[in-house]
């Protein structure tokens, strides 16, 4: 288990200090690399005739004009030479200078201006991350060969969500998801995690060995009702600075045979509408926070209509259009919204789908990973990942394979 | 004032002068006031919900108005004949049919607050409810049977619903208690404290859920949800009960009082 840091504390009477985001304007192709970043892929464009790999991102080769594709690349590279900035009047840089940059000899070939791990020297190898800035824009960061994070490194920690010291809420920690995130999380240190129980409230609650472990604290939750989230919420001790919400309404049934009204209501009540109930509540506090940040757990039913579950794809499918309107709207308060695709889970809710199915402990690793890692966009288990793959090559297709 | 019947002028009057005493038997209609849990395979109750619409805000300046939810059986609530499959044949059986004089009732209370303090999956037996008449006098026809459990005290814990890995734990009676009470003491219904006016048990009987089906069937009625039972008399209580008018509806979250009169 790792070690416990404790969560901050802060003199009442100090001014609260205003957390910035880093600069916004980019242009459209620095957009379609920040969309690949998202997903924690490192690519360059390539260009069709040449085949020659350049950055920063362009919409046209610039050594013959040839046409321009993403593509993923080796990400080894050289340090060139490393400088520390000491001055700026960008609001966001003066609250953490001094910044490293430098500049590196990517293998792929193009030399890019990137941010700098501290233990970097010119002429050392490195590796290099695609990142998601504060304001969610792709950027550049050098890390050590073989070195996967960095939070020692505070220019790092700008980039990704620590749960060291961070307080969490959990939507729905009743479920078999919920338990394991609410545990992935203990052990990776968050000093408090607040664990949401939806009603019925079984006696067994209060003997709940999970909601007995120090630094994890029960409350009675249900995003279907803004009362019992404010009431949840009054009960955080302190800041709040991530929230997962893994609620959910999962059965099966299509549109006209076997619908049953009652349940797929009840599953866009929780899917949608909680999560607009949720995000309400809780985006003031996330949005004072210095990475503050909202991971929904969304099914791959969300990208295509699912014909054995047709009210829950329709349920996620809405779900994941709010979060991209979600994501948008905090991207100028620097809070990430963090949107983690599954398969089906090895759970009660999918007795009746074959495997492979997602155990609920890897979904919870998946989930501190993608914080860990300032993810964007996860796709956790093959079942998710295939579905993302073929939804991005040819959406109607997949609709259509997905329900012959 | 002049044309008022004197019976209703004396009841208005010792109303007002509280020699008439109106106790509120309802729950708080909240959005965690717990309601019935089924096996999952089954259909579930949905609790109350309630978003503003307004609160003299943008929404609506001077007014302040909110949109609610909820299941038919959800807080305190009215179950109709039509709840139950032994009551789909009844005439007027759904709630919006009842009679309105079946409104106001006397009410009987029976106390089994001790036995089920001694044991939370106390049942009340035919038996049980003859040495109760022989304790404290015959049970008269047409009266609400109110069962005091004291479960209402339970509101706000865990043990209300009492949930447990083999099912729910609450009082309740069983057949040969209901038909007792419905058959030779032409009762008018079932009042009770817990979520159901079944046992927390009542599916395991041999004859299942006996008050449901047997009150139903016979075209009674059920409250369940009820409070304060504990200020009421034993006989002489006038219980006030008047569900929404649901069209075909199964029963009603209601406000429920009752009308004690000091003894003359």
């Amino acid at each position: 288990m790792t070690a416990r840091a404790p969560r901050e504390k802060r003199d009442p009477l100090a001014r609260k200090k205003l957390c910035h985001v880093s600069p916004g304007q980019r242009s459209r192709a620095m957009h379609a690399m920040a969309a690949r970043a998202a997903m924690g892929r490192f690519v360059l464009q390539t260009c069709t005739d040449c085949g020659t790999a350049t950055y920063p991102p362009r919409d046209a080769c610039p050594k013959c004009w040839g046409e321009l594709v993403w593509s993923d690349q080796d990400n080894g590279a050289t340090v060139l030479c490393k400088t520390m900035i000491r001055v700026s009047t960008d609001l966001y840089f003066r609250d953490h200078l001094p910044w490293r940059m430098g500049k590196v000899t990517l293998d792929a070939g193009p030399v890019a201006l990137v941010h700098l791990h501290d233990a970097l020297e010119a002429g050392e190898r490195a590796e290099i991350r695609l990142m998601l800035d504060r304001g969610g824009n792709a950027a550049l960061f050098a890390l050590r060969p073989g070195e996967r994070q960095a939070m020692n490194d505070p220019q790092w920690r700008e980039f990704v969500v620590p749960v060291q010291g961070r307080t969490v809420l959990v939507s729905d920690a009743r479920s078999a998801i919920g338990r394991a995130v609410v545990e992935a999380l203990h052990r990776a240190g968050a000093p408090l995690v607040i664990a949401g129980l939806p009603g019925p409230a079984p006696a067994s609650d209060v003997t709940d060995a999970l909601f007995g472990l120090d630094g994890v604290q029960a409350v009675p939750l249900d995003i279907t009702d803004s009362v019992s989230i404010a009431e949840a919420i009054s009960k955080i001790a302190g800041p709040l600075d991530i929230v997962i919400n893994t609620a959910r309404h999962v059965r099966g049934g299509g549109v006209s045979a076997r619908g049953n009204l009652v349940e797929q209501r009840r599953a866009m009540e929780v899917s949608a509408l909680g999560l607009m109930r949720l995000a309400q509540a809780c985006t003031p506090l996330l949005a004072g926070r210095p990475s503050g940040a909202f991971v929904d757990v969304l099914s791959a039913h969300a990208l295509s209509g699912d014909s054995q579950f047709a009210g829950l794809a329709a349920a996620e499918a809405a779900r994941f259009s709010l979060l991209q309107s979600f994501r948008h709207e905090m991207r100028a308060a620097g809070v990430r919204v963090l949107s983690v695709f599954t398969g089906p889970t090895d759970d009660q809710d999918h007795q009746a789908v074959p495997s492979p199915k997602v155990a609920p402990g890897r979904l919870a690793a998946e989930i501190v990973d993608a914080l860990a890692n300032g993810r964007e966009q996860t796709c956790v288990g093959e079942i998710a990942a295939d579905a993302m793959e073929r939804w991005l090559s040819d959406p109607l297709l997949y609709a259509r394979e997905k329900n012959l | 004032m002049s044309s008022i019947n004197p019976t209703l002028a004396s009841l208005v009057g010792e109303i007002a002068d509280g020699r008439i005493s109106v106790v509120d038997l309802t729950n708080t209609l909240s959005t965690d006031f717990p309601v019935i849990v089924l096996p999952s395979e089954f259909g579930q109750c949905e609790p109350f919900r309630m978003e503003t619409v307004s609160r003299y805000d943008g929404d609506g300046p001077a007014w302040y108005w909110n949109n609610i939810s909820m299941n038919e059986h959800t807080g305190t609530h009215f179950d109709a004949p039509a709840h139950w499959i032994t009551g789909r044949d009844v005439v007027n059986g759904t709630v919006d049919a009842v009679s309105p004089k079946d409104f106001v009732h006397p009410a009987v209370v029976i106390d089994i607050s001790a036995e089920a303090a001694a044991n939370e999956d106390f049942i009340v037996t035919r038996p049980f409810l003859e040495a109760w008449e022989k304790a404290n006098g015959a049970i008269l026809p047409r009266h609400w049977i109110l069962l005091r459990s004291n479960w209402s005290r339970r509101v706000g814990t865990l043990s209300y619903l009492n949930l447990r890995d083999d099912g729910a734990h609450s009082p309740g009676p069983d057949a040969d208690a209901m038909r007792f009470l419905v058959l030779e003491r032409d009762c008018v219904g079932l009042g009770v404290e817990t979520v159901g006016t079944d046992a927390g048990q009542a599916a395991h009987f041999d004859e299942p859920l006996p008050a449901h089906s047997v009150l139903h069937g016979n075209g009674r009625f059920g409250l369940q949800c009820l409070t304060n039972l504990d200020q009421l008399p034993t006989f002489g209580a006038v219980i006030v009960a008047t569900p929404l008018k649901i069209k075909g509806g199964s029963g009603s979250p209601l406000r429920v009082v009752a009308l004690i009169g000091r003894p003359h």
